[in-house]
């Protein structure tokens, strides 16, 4: 016993450096690997965040001859007063409330559809995802075209109706735009999370579903006590990627209808942009990112506190 | 082990790489570089996808580098979507080329960001005084630039069409009346022929509305800003005579004589008899011509009370603040002032020639030719954009009030919005002062 501890105690000063020797090694690898990433995040990310919050409270303007000067609140006050901002609010809460349950949902069905082992379901599961590898740039080009008075969604609904139906102009009333940027959206995006979905649905073992049916469960059944239980991460991931991507709702707006008509699809970050750039309010625009910051902030706690582990 | 220290390695390259890359960027906007190296003088322009009148930019620069024998000039060119971001991020990391060229109504903004120098190109072939008065672009009594051609806009027409419905041609010294106007529309929408029978290209955007239709509210007797001291748009902006022009070009639509959102190419559906009046810039004007021959009719803009008015200025050519040699860029300039150019320019683009010495060698502009009344449109009725730095903010504004104005928003509330907005941007900016 005692030359056991001794002969350890003469060991783990060796086993000690050699341990240590290792570790700083793999330290010094885990930095050499890490640090490309970490500069560009700083660089491109943290840098311009803490930009950002520095500028909302400046009178920073993309053109000017002077320095930008601290103005205090200024930036915030005037955005609690601006009416548009307020339109934005509620135009990106609209967009997300619709589309996070709508795009979610639609991609579940797809993504049971297409989980199903009949033949040429590979075919179907290309054609759900042709949109998502399109650039949101040019699906926005069609379907502006599409949407259009003469367009050809419009002729569609003509020749259903057999010319009872005259479509509105969709991008340009008020009350259609919001709605016809929702449907591309989601018609967009659904493909994206059918996959993610699709990932989910393959990890759940073969064996529940066979237990389930020799209990002699339905089909309804088996859903709701294997399926949905199963999903349980995938859930919460396709739940926060559908809401961070809804917040952010930009270059559809850019393209289609630049905000308008009656500011009835601006949106925060359309807002932003378009303050920050084209009318060179730089300080402004950053007043806008950062409430626009506390707001998603806000929202992604809540989903974390609402999807949190329960024990 | 050998193997681990190998990893090491290349991830450490890998870093280095990408510090040296990041840095590189960091040092590269810090170094505040001029614009000339030496005598050699970097030059930009919109113009990359535009070739024909690129082509013209290379001719000069050509002949310039080839006359003289102490200053190159190098060119560099962007396509026109980009080219002003691409200036704004120059000017920001002190990158900004010696010579440059600059849309017409940004001028003032630019000059006050303190991007351009004053330039004096006396003594050259061409002296400003020349030039058709839009082309040259001055701020607080300085000079910062000069283009070589200017555009108009007009009403294109087909004499047929008019003469059918009983329409009076009119003629530069007695445009139509309002309500002339208003009858002619009535007329042709009636006749059935046309769905609407005016196209105005409100499916553009960006500057073309500004460009477009602030002549318009001009002849109304309104205007964007008070022009005097650029202080203040309340009561101009969304003063009576103003309101009025909204509520009529919102006339327009409800009545249905125009679209709301005119298709992709308006003068493609003008031209194939879609619409019968256009409301178009003076750049399709032989393109009109070549198609319709005779029965094309070239209409002054209608006098809505405060007499008729079109936009003036274009692209002009200008010299960076920070460009370390002026006088080479100076030279480029004065060089580039011959009526030769002057005509290139014109022919190139189909854009009126910017002096009348020019003119008289460009087919159709010289005196008594077809177009030569578009350049006494720009020489009578131009009105140039308000020359301040806060143009560019007025311009969004007007373009978002008179879009929500056809979209059926009240025309006093749409106007005093943006005037408030104006407003509230010049008082933060203190006028824009410095």
């Amino acid at each position: 016993m005692t030359t056991m501890i001794a002969a350890l105690g003469r060991l783990r000063p060796v086993r000690r450096t050699r341990t240590t020797n290792a570790r700083r090694r793999e330290g010094l690898t885990a930095l050499g690997m890490a640090t490309p990433a970490v500069v560009l995040l700083i660089v491109f990310l943290v840098v311009p965040v803490a930009l950002a919050f520095a500028l909302a409270f400046t009178d920073a303007r993309l053109i000017s001859p002077t320095p930008a000067r601290f103005v205090g609140l200024r930036n915030f006050t005037r955005l609690f007063e601006d009416p548009v901002f307020y339109k934005s609010l509620r135009n990106t809460a609209y967009f997300a409330a619709v589309v996070v349950p709508l795009q979610a949902g639609l991609a579940l069905v797809l993504a049971l559809l297409v989980n199903a082992k009949v033949r040429g379901v590979n075919f179907f599961r290309t054609v759900y995802f042709l949109p998502v590898v399109t650039s949101m740039v040019v699906v926005s080009l069609l379907w502006t075209f599409l949407y259009r008075q003469d367009g050809l969604v419009n002729r569609v609904l003509s020749a259903l109706t057999l010319g009872h139906v005259d479509g509105p102009d969709w991008l340009g009333d008020p009350a259609t735009a919001m709605p016809a940027v929702i449907l591309m959206s989601v018609w967009q995006g659904v493909g994206f999370h059918m996959i993610i979905w699709l990932a989910g649905l393959q990890t759940i073992p073969a064996e529940l579903y066979e237990a389930a049916d020799l209990d002699g469960a339905t089909r309804w059944h088996r859903f709701r006590h294997v399926t949905w239980p199963g999903l349980r991460e995938t859930r919460t991931f396709v739940l926060v990627t559908i809401t961070i991507a809804a917040f952010s709702l930009f270059t559809q707006i850019r393209v289609m209808t630049q905000g308008g008509p009656l500011d009835s699809t601006t949106t925060v970050v359309h807002q932003a942009v378009h303050t920050g750039y084209d009318q060179q309010q730089t300080a402004y625009a950053s007043a806008i990112s950062l409430v626009f910051f506390v707001l998603v902030l806000a929202v992604s706690l809540v989903q974390r506190f609402l999807t949190r582990e329960k024990d | 082990m050998v193997f681990r220290t190998r990893r090491l390695a290349g991830a450490s390259v890998a870093a280095l790489a990408a510090t040296a890359l990041v840095a590189g960027c960091a040092t590269g906007s810090g170094s505040g570089s001029s614009g000339a190296d030496g005598d050699t003088l970097t030059l930009w322009t919109h113009n990359a996808g535009n070739s024909a009148e690129l082509d013209v930019v290379k001719k000069i620069i050509k002949d310039f580098n080839g006359s003289q024998s102490t200053y190159e000039v190098k060119l560099q060119a962007f396509p026109q979507s980009d080219y002003n971001n691409s200036v704004v991020a120059a000017a920001s990391a002190r990158k900004l080329p010696c010579l440059l060229d600059v849309d017409g109504p940004n001028v003032a903004n630019w000059a006050w960001g303190g991007y351009l120098a004053p330039i004096d190109v006396s003594g050259a072939e061409v002296p400003l005084s020349d030039q058709l008065p839009s082309t040259v672009g001055r701020y607080k009594d300085k000079v910062y630039g000069f283009g070589f051609y200017d555009v108009s806009l007009a009403f294109f027409a087909r004499k047929s069409v008019l003469n059918d419905n009983g329409i009076r041609i009119p003629s530069i010294d007695k445009p139509w009346t309002k309500d002339e106007f208003d009858a002619a529309l009535a007329k042709l929408k009636k006749s059935g022929k046309f769905q609407y029978p005016l196209e105005m290209g409100t499916g553009g955007s960006g500057e073309w509305w500004s460009y477009a239709y602030s002549p318009q509210l001009q002849g109304f007797g309104g205007d964007l800003i008070d022009r005097d001291g650029y202080k203040s748009a309340s009561g101009t902006l969304d003063g009576e005579k103003s309101v009025e022009w909204a509520t009529w070009f919102r006339s327009l639509v409800s009545k249905g004589y125009m679209a709301k959102k005119s298709g992709a190419d308006p003068n493609k559906d003008f031209l194939a008899g879609k619409s019968a009046i256009q409301w178009d810039g003076s750049w399709n004007a032989a393109k009109n011509a070549e198609k319709l021959g005779d029965d094309l009719a070239i209409i002054p803009p209608v006098d809505f009370g405060d007499g008729p008015k079109i936009g003036g200025a274009s692209w002009q050519w200008a010299m960076s603040s920070s460009c370390s040699n002026k006088d080479g860029a100076q030279a480029w300039l004065k060089f580039s002032r011959q009526t030769k150019y002057f005509v290139d320019y014109a022919k190139a683009t189909g854009t009126l020639p910017g002096t009348e010495a020019a003119a008289k060698q460009v087919d159709g502009y010289q005196p008594g030719g077809k177009f030569s009344e578009l350049v006494e449109y720009a020489r009578k009725f131009a009105v140039v954009r308000p020359v301040t730095p806060a143009y560019p903010y007025i311009s969004t504004e007007f373009e978002k009030a008179a879009q929500d104005v056809l979209a059926g928003a009240d025309p006093k509330t749409a106007l005093g919005q943006a005037a408030k907005d104006i407003d509230n941007n010049l008082r933060t900016n203190d006028n824009y002062a410095g």
